[in-house]
């Protein structure tokens, strides 16, 4: 046996209080920390004044760290890594859990090397197997076209996992966790980065997190001009307007509207995918929607071995009188 | 200014995926016959960024791959398209890596050129899609990393880097030397010029073997993969809705949705 002990979940907050990952990650900690008789510890890195702390104790952890300073004010890759660092080293949990998102996807890799220790990015499935007691990892890789399963005897594991993979936890009222504060020591001199510019680009409408529908442009939709229809269309079903890869290099949606492996993984209930071809890459990050509806003027397209209903035809005849008609219906 | 980029060899991603297949009593993945090796993606990018700062700062571009059986023509290609020297880090144990491994031996194969700038890599190769090599071959070097940059803007003994975020973008300013992970945004490799492509092919190569290089694979890896197995496609007949015209097939898709409960 190991001397580590304990899942520990990386706590992310977004412009609405806890981001959906967290909380999910939360429950399938708890589940895991259960299964292997370990407890559950959570930890919100920031800058004084962590408002949430006072929620933090419900998360249904056992143990809140919070870990404040001035240099954590806001995420950097090295101010973190050397917090975490230093929570980890000595808390030695078995298991580090963080949402692959765009801090998620960043810290995990550093931070598990600092640690001499493996991260695995991206997991859609995390179980444990009971003869060993040791973490199986499983993960899409090669675009999507296969999935792996790892293991590792190297700890703790930083593993990064795929929103809606798990299903969250329900905040368990009156369970209080126990809450505390880690000093950190960070030496401002040992830092060689520095945020110069955060510039917000939300594009235009809904954001693809928070969609329940996504509407879809590929390269069939040409430039910004296009997509003025779907972003109409979108506001009729309070719908976010994303993109493929060549959608976002001609400019018609935002380089962060870009929807693949490349770009978010997204997984709504509709995804309306309108001039997309259905490429490996682009289905990867939406093919665990839960009905996709695909308009392309190919028959042969893949994206009609995904969808659930389809037409044929050009766009720019299909698409006004189906969004008509749409407007017609949910008024 | 003296900069490293990081290729792996992979097989061409683009190629139809409708032919990939996974030997599952092999863990591996079965790509097509004929698809061709090529330089992933991304790191093609990481490289075009390189050669955008030599083309408006001069520099010293070395391109380095770790690998089994590496490609030569596909990797000359980095040749030909402007870096000045390659590096083949290539052994019969360097064959399915993990992270860990590859990092290291990029590291062992860096720390024998002692000096450099800049490090670029691609954010993930197109096949593991592990995206950790930069971060971690940073780490083991102690410098800083900068990762999925868009855009790389190189100043005095430092770097400007634009990164995509979830709700915007950002710029950070690093010191030199650094590592910085580059995705597809910052553009596509130049197409070299058949000269360029003749004049690569007589460049002199150098090979390091694990052997030069001092390094024991078994003794770096710590991932060990247990099952490859294909992915869950979305086990759906696409219902197909035709119409005398393309207009009222539209509306037909609409009518058909709110029959269905989808909107
Ligand atoms: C490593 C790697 C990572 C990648 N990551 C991503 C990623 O994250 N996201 C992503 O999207 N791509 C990604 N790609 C690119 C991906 O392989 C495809 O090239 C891309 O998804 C294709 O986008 P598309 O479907 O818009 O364009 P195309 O494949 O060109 O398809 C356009 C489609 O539009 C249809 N069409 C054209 N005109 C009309 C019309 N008037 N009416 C109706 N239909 C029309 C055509 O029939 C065609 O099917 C990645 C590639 C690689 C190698």
């Amino acid at each position: 046996m190991n001397s580590y002990n304990g899942i520990m979940v990386y706590v992310e907050f977004g412009e609405n209080g806890l981001l959906p990952i967290t909380r999910q990650l939360l429950g399938c900690g708890r589940k895991i920390a259960d299964e292997l008789g370990e407890p559950l510890s959570a930890v919100i890195v920031g800058s004084k004044g962590i408002e949430e702390g006072s929620d933090a104790a419900q998360l249904g952890a056992d143990t809140v760290y919070i870990v404040e300073h001035e240099l954590l004010r806001q995420y950097r890759t090295e101010t973190y890594v050397a917090a975490l660092e230093q929570l980890v080293r000595q808390q030695r949990p078995t298991a580090l859990l963080m949402g692959q998102t765009y801090v998620g996807r960043d810290l995990a890799p550093s931070l598990a090397f600092r640690l001499e220790t493996i991260a695995v990015l991206d997991c859609i499935a995390l179980e444990i197997d009971h003869a060993s007691r040791v973490l199986l990892l499983t993960k899409p890789v090669c675009g999507g076209n296969a999935v792996a399963t790892f293991t590792s005897m190297y700890y703790p594991q930083i593993i990064t996992i795929r929103d809606k993979a798990m299903l969250p936890m329900e905040p368990s009222f009156g369970k209080n966790a126990h809450v505390v504060h880690f000093a950190v020591s960070l030496e401002p001199r040992s830092f060689k980065t520095r945020l110069i510019k955060k510039v917000k680009e939300e594009g235009e409408g809904l954001r693809l997190e928070e969609a329940a529908v996504i509407i879809s442009g590929g390269r069939g939709i040409g430039g910004a001009e296009g997509f003025r229809q779907l972003h109409e269309t979108a506001a009729i079903l309070h719908a976010a307007v994303g993109g493929s890869r060549p959608a976002c290099d001609n400019r018609g949606v935002a380089p962060n509207r870009q929807i693949g492996i490349t770009g978010k993984i997204v997984s709504p209930d509709l995804y309306i995918a309108v001039g997309i071809s259905g490429s490996i890459q682009q289905m990867s990050g939406c093919g665990q929607a839960k009905r996709i509806v695909a308009i392309n003027k190919d028959p042969d397209a893949p994206i009609f071995k995904y969808a659930d209903f389809g037409v044929v035809g050009d766009w720019k005849k299909v698409f006004p009188s189906f969004s008509a008609k749409l407007k017609e219906l949910v008024s | 200014m003296k900069m490293i980029v990081c290729v792996k060899q992979v097989p061409d991603p683009q190629a139809s995926s409708t032919g990939t297949k996974v030997d599952v009593a092999a863990k591996r993945v079965i790509v097509p016959h004929g698809t061709p090796p090529v330089m992933s993606p991304y790191d093609e990018s990481a490289l075009e960024a390189a050669l955008k700062i030599k083309d408006v700062h001069g520099g010293h571009v070395t391109v380095m791959s770790v690998g089994k059986n590496l490609a030569r023509p596909v990797l000359r290609k980095a040749l030909a398209s402007g870096a000045d020297e390659l590096i083949l880090l290539e052994d019969n144990t360097f064959d399915q890596l993990d992270s860990y491994a590859t990092a290291s031996i990029l590291a062992a194969a860096i720390r024998e050129i002692g000096t450099f700038d800049l490090i670029l890599c691609g954010r993930q190769a197109a096949d593991t899609d592990a995206g950790q090599v930069g971060s971690g071959l940073a780490e083991l070097l102690h410098i800083p990393c900068v990762t999925v940059a868009c855009g790389i803007e190189l100043g005095e003994e430092k770097v400007n880097v634009t990164r995509i975020v979830s709700d915007g973008y950002e710029v950070i300013e690093v010191m030199l030397p650094a590592l910085v992970t580059v995705s597809s945004e910052i553009g596509e490799l130049r197409y070299p010029k058949l000269k360029d492509l003749q004049a690569a092919q007589k460049m002199p190569i150098v090979v390091r073997n694990a052997g030069q290089l001092g390094i024991d694979v078994a003794s770096l890896m710590k991932l060990n993969l247990v099952s490859l197995s294909p992915p869950q496609h979305r086990n759906v007949q696409c219902c197909m809705i035709s119409a005398e015209t393309p207009e009222i097939a539209g509306e037909h898709l609409a009518l058909t949705m709110r029959g269905a409960g989808l909107i």
